[in-house]
């Protein structure tokens, strides 16, 4: 609860730069719900701009040229369920932002992708799940090979406590995708210099990677995924922890990377959503409310509950 | 103004309490180190001045007048014949002619004695290595009786009445001469690091339970580390949650660990000696039954250890598409390691100074020879230790400290060697 409240105050200054103060104070209350969420349902009921019912998925879910897509999708924790049939596509090189308050099963989902959810021995996915028309929960998909299809990014940066050398060529190493040392240096090189993060940290690769800044230690973690070169690059929050310069330069690194990566992102600033994705998808409690071109999502959300998430009016 | 800074000046008031407190507890802190410090000096004060003393031991010189007829042997006898014959009566003869009146049968005993029962054999080596030297005189150092060495450390005061010395006045006047003579020297004991026991103090050595101990030791390590590191990362990454077999494990792991250590030794008697027919007193048995008594430990610390790596780096190597075990073996293994270790070296240090359960499977034995494999008999640092200091003669007590002491070394490099490894391990980025 004291943390979700915090995750809720941040949010809240997020928005404030865009809302008026005059807004928020009336929705004080509300905004304790959101953290609370389901287990004080009584409290929720009576703020009508938080409670409004949602039918189904609003907006465009489904696209064309689908990378990667979610049909039907339960989340459940032990006896709780986490996320509602979800239905959603992600197209081929787009980014899709996922936004929406804390808790709202945001981040489940994104472990959905690459069966990170696995690790907890509670957890159980429903539904139907599929990179590229491949079933990724079906028997014949193995996991390890999924993961590598679908690189993570954490919201906190990870690195391992290793060379900043080692955090990038582990992928590789671990997969077998180069076969002499001369073809892991390049890879290496490539790698951090796609990241961003060469022109720092050329001189230290033998350095350890835990001892950068955290910015930097983020991009060393971008570096490290795209080094095993995968299709999907799912980020969990990747900047909540950086200040916004170290911010910016992940954000230009993202458009960059989307020519050639379809990338899902979570993420709490709306800010953020609106600068580099394409599409947006707004979850509540667990319920996939709306899919939109960002554009659309943001100036004429279709959804009620939309359209009160981004105005500030609950956090 | 105070009534607006109320809390200030509650503050304020109390900020004299807390420091107050603060420096007690350095107060308390600092005490209780310089106790422990204050007994640790003591206890070791007291053990090495009593032990050092048996780092030292007296020889005697004697002029052997190497006669073969006396002994039924002559430069031109077989290996054989030179090695049963009794070196004895030559060393005897040799006393008799240096300390001439001595008839009393009771002195001609304790003429005997000045020199060790061992110095017949020394003789016989010499002569089976060079029998030209039979028909002649030479002079060789013996090692001295451990009464005469003891009142050579200075342990026997001769202003005592005679009647409460273990050296008489008769006894006196024949080192008196030695001394004179400049045949009685204090060196470096040497036996006492390559002899095995014996129950001549001035024979017995450490030896034979040193290697016993390593050798068990040995045996331990190879069994407690691979299989308490392996249970360990099995029951904390792999095992699944919130099962009940697991839970009764656990349990029983914890409790094991606060199981006394002699029911082990009735356990590997029942078990090992009984069932399996392990040979007994071997360093085998020593170290399976120590291997029992040390998993607790390791397999406790070890969780410990494994349970605090961050999860955020499994994360990371699940997440780039390593498997389960590389990323077990390849990350959180190695980053535990430096605990795992530490609970190695708890555990190890438990073993080594273990008496009980060994007294179970017999390796508190008689074994003067000194282990040459892990079936041999054995005994260990500890036990010797025990029965040295059961012993009645006055340099036992000497050698009881002296073998803490090399107990107490033994430790000190075994752990060492363990902190040099968890620092090459011990990789703080």
């Amino acid at each position: 609860m004291v943390t979700a409240m915090t995750d809720t105050t941040k949010e809240k200054q997020m928005t404030d730069q865009r809302d008026s103060i005059n807004d928020r104070v009336a929705n004080k209350e509300s905004e304790s719900n959101a953290a609370d969420n389901r287990s004080s349902m009584d409290d929720i009921h009576k703020n009508e701009e938080f409670d409004i019912e949602i039918n189904g998925t609003v907006g465009k879910p489904f696209v064309d040229n689908v990378k990667m897509s979610s049909r039907n999708c339960d989340v459940f924790y032990g006896d709780k369920q986490a996320i509602f049939d979800v239905n959603v596509d992600i197209g081929n090189h787009e980014i899709l932002a996922m936004i929406g308050p804390s808790g709202c099963g945001k981040s489940t989902y994104l472990r959905v992708l690459n069966r990170m959810n696995d690790t907890i021995p509670i957890c159980r996915v429903t539904g139907e799940h599929k990179l590229d028309g491949e079933d990724i929960y079906s028997k014949k998909m193995d996991p390890v090979l999924l993961r590598a299809r679908v690189g993570m990014v954490f919201q906190k940066p990870n690195p391992f406590p290793k060379s900043i050398y080692d955090n990038v060529a582990y992928g590789a190493k671990l997969h077998g995708l180069v076969r002499t040392r001369s073809d892991l240096d390049d890879l290496v090189e490539k790698s951090l210099i796609r990241a961003g993060l060469w022109k720092e940290v050329k001189d230290d690769l033998h350095k350890p990677g835990t001892g950068l800044s955290g910015g930097q230690q983020q991009r060393l973690c971008i570096a490290r995924t795209i080094a095993v070169d995968p299709e999907v690059i799912l980020m969990d929050e990747p900047t909540s922890a950086l200040d916004p310069i170290a911010t910016a330069l992940i954000e230009e690194l993202m458009i960059e990377l989307s020519g050639k990566y379809t990338i899902a992102i979570v993420t709490h600033s709306m800010q953020q959503a609106a600068r580099v994705s394409n599409r947006t998808a707004y979850f509540h409690l667990g319920k996939l409310v709306e899919v939109n071109e960002t554009d659309k999502v943001f100036t004429n959300p279709e959804h009620k509950l939309t359209e009160n998430y981004i105005t500030g009016r609950f956090g | 103004m105070s009534k607006q800074y109320k809390n200030t000046d509650t503050i304020r008031a109390g900020l004299k309490k807390r420091y107050a407190r603060e420096k007690r507890f350095q107060f308390f802190g600092i005490a209780s180190i310089f106790i422990s410090f204050l007994f640790l000096l003591v206890l070791l004060v007291n053990i090495f001045s009593q032990g050092y003393p048996a780092f030292q031991q007296t020889y005697v010189k004697l002029d052997v007048k190497l006669d073969g007829s006396v002994i039924g042997v002559s430069k031109d006898s077989s290996p054989e014949e030179l090695f049963k014959a009794s070196y004895g009566k030559l060393i005897k003869n040799t006393l008799k002619e240096m300390f001439p009146g001595v008839k009393d049968r009771k002195k001609k005993r304790a003429l005997k004695q000045l020199v060790s029962k061992s110095a017949a054999y020394d003789l016989r080596d010499k002569i089976i290595e060079n029998p030209a030297l039979l028909g002649t005189t030479q002079s060789f150092w013996f090692l001295a009786k451990d009464d005469v060495d003891v009142f050579m450390k200075g342990d026997i005061d001769r202003t005592l009445p005679e009647a409460d010395r273990r050296i008489k006045d008769f006894q006196l006047k024949w080192i008196d001469k030695l001394l004179a003579e400049n045949r009685l020297e204090k060196r470096f004991n040497t036996t006492f690091f390559t002899a095995g026991d014996s129950r001549e103090p001035e024979q017995a050595g450490i030896k034979g339970a040193l290697i016993g101990s390593l050798l068990t030791m040995l045996v331990t390590m190879a069994l407690s580390f691979p299989i308490g590191v392996l249970a360990a990362i099995y029951l904390e990454e792999f095992a699944p949650q919130n099962n009940r077999w697991v839970d009764i494990i656990e349990i029983n792991i914890n409790n094991l660990a606060a199981v006394p250590s002699i029911v082990f030794g009735l356990l590997g008697l029942a078990v090992f000696i009984g069932f399996f027919g392990v040979p007994r007193s071997a360093p085998l048995v020593g170290g399976l039954v120590l291997t029992l008594m040390t998993l607790p430990t390791i397999i406790i610390a070890s969780r410990a250890a494994i349970k605090s790596v961050p999860p955020s780096i499994r994360e990371a190597a699940l997440g780039l598409g390593a498997s389960k075990v590389q990323t077990t073996f390849g990350h959180v293994v190695p980053l535990a390691m430096p605990g795992i270790l530490t609970g190695t070296i708890i555990g190890m240090a438990q073993a080594l100074g273990e008496t009980a359960p060994l007294l179970m499977i017999g390796m508190v034995a008689f074994v003067a020879d000194v282990p040459q494999g892990i079936l041999d008999p054995s005994t260990v640092m500890p036990v010797q230790i025990y029965l040295w200091s059961d012993s009645p003669e006055r340099a036992f007590t000497e050698r009881t400290s002296a073998a803490i002491m090399v107990l107490i070394a033994f430790l000190v490099v075994m752990n060492f060697i363990a902190v040099l490894l968890r620092k090459k391990f011990e990789r703080k980025w």
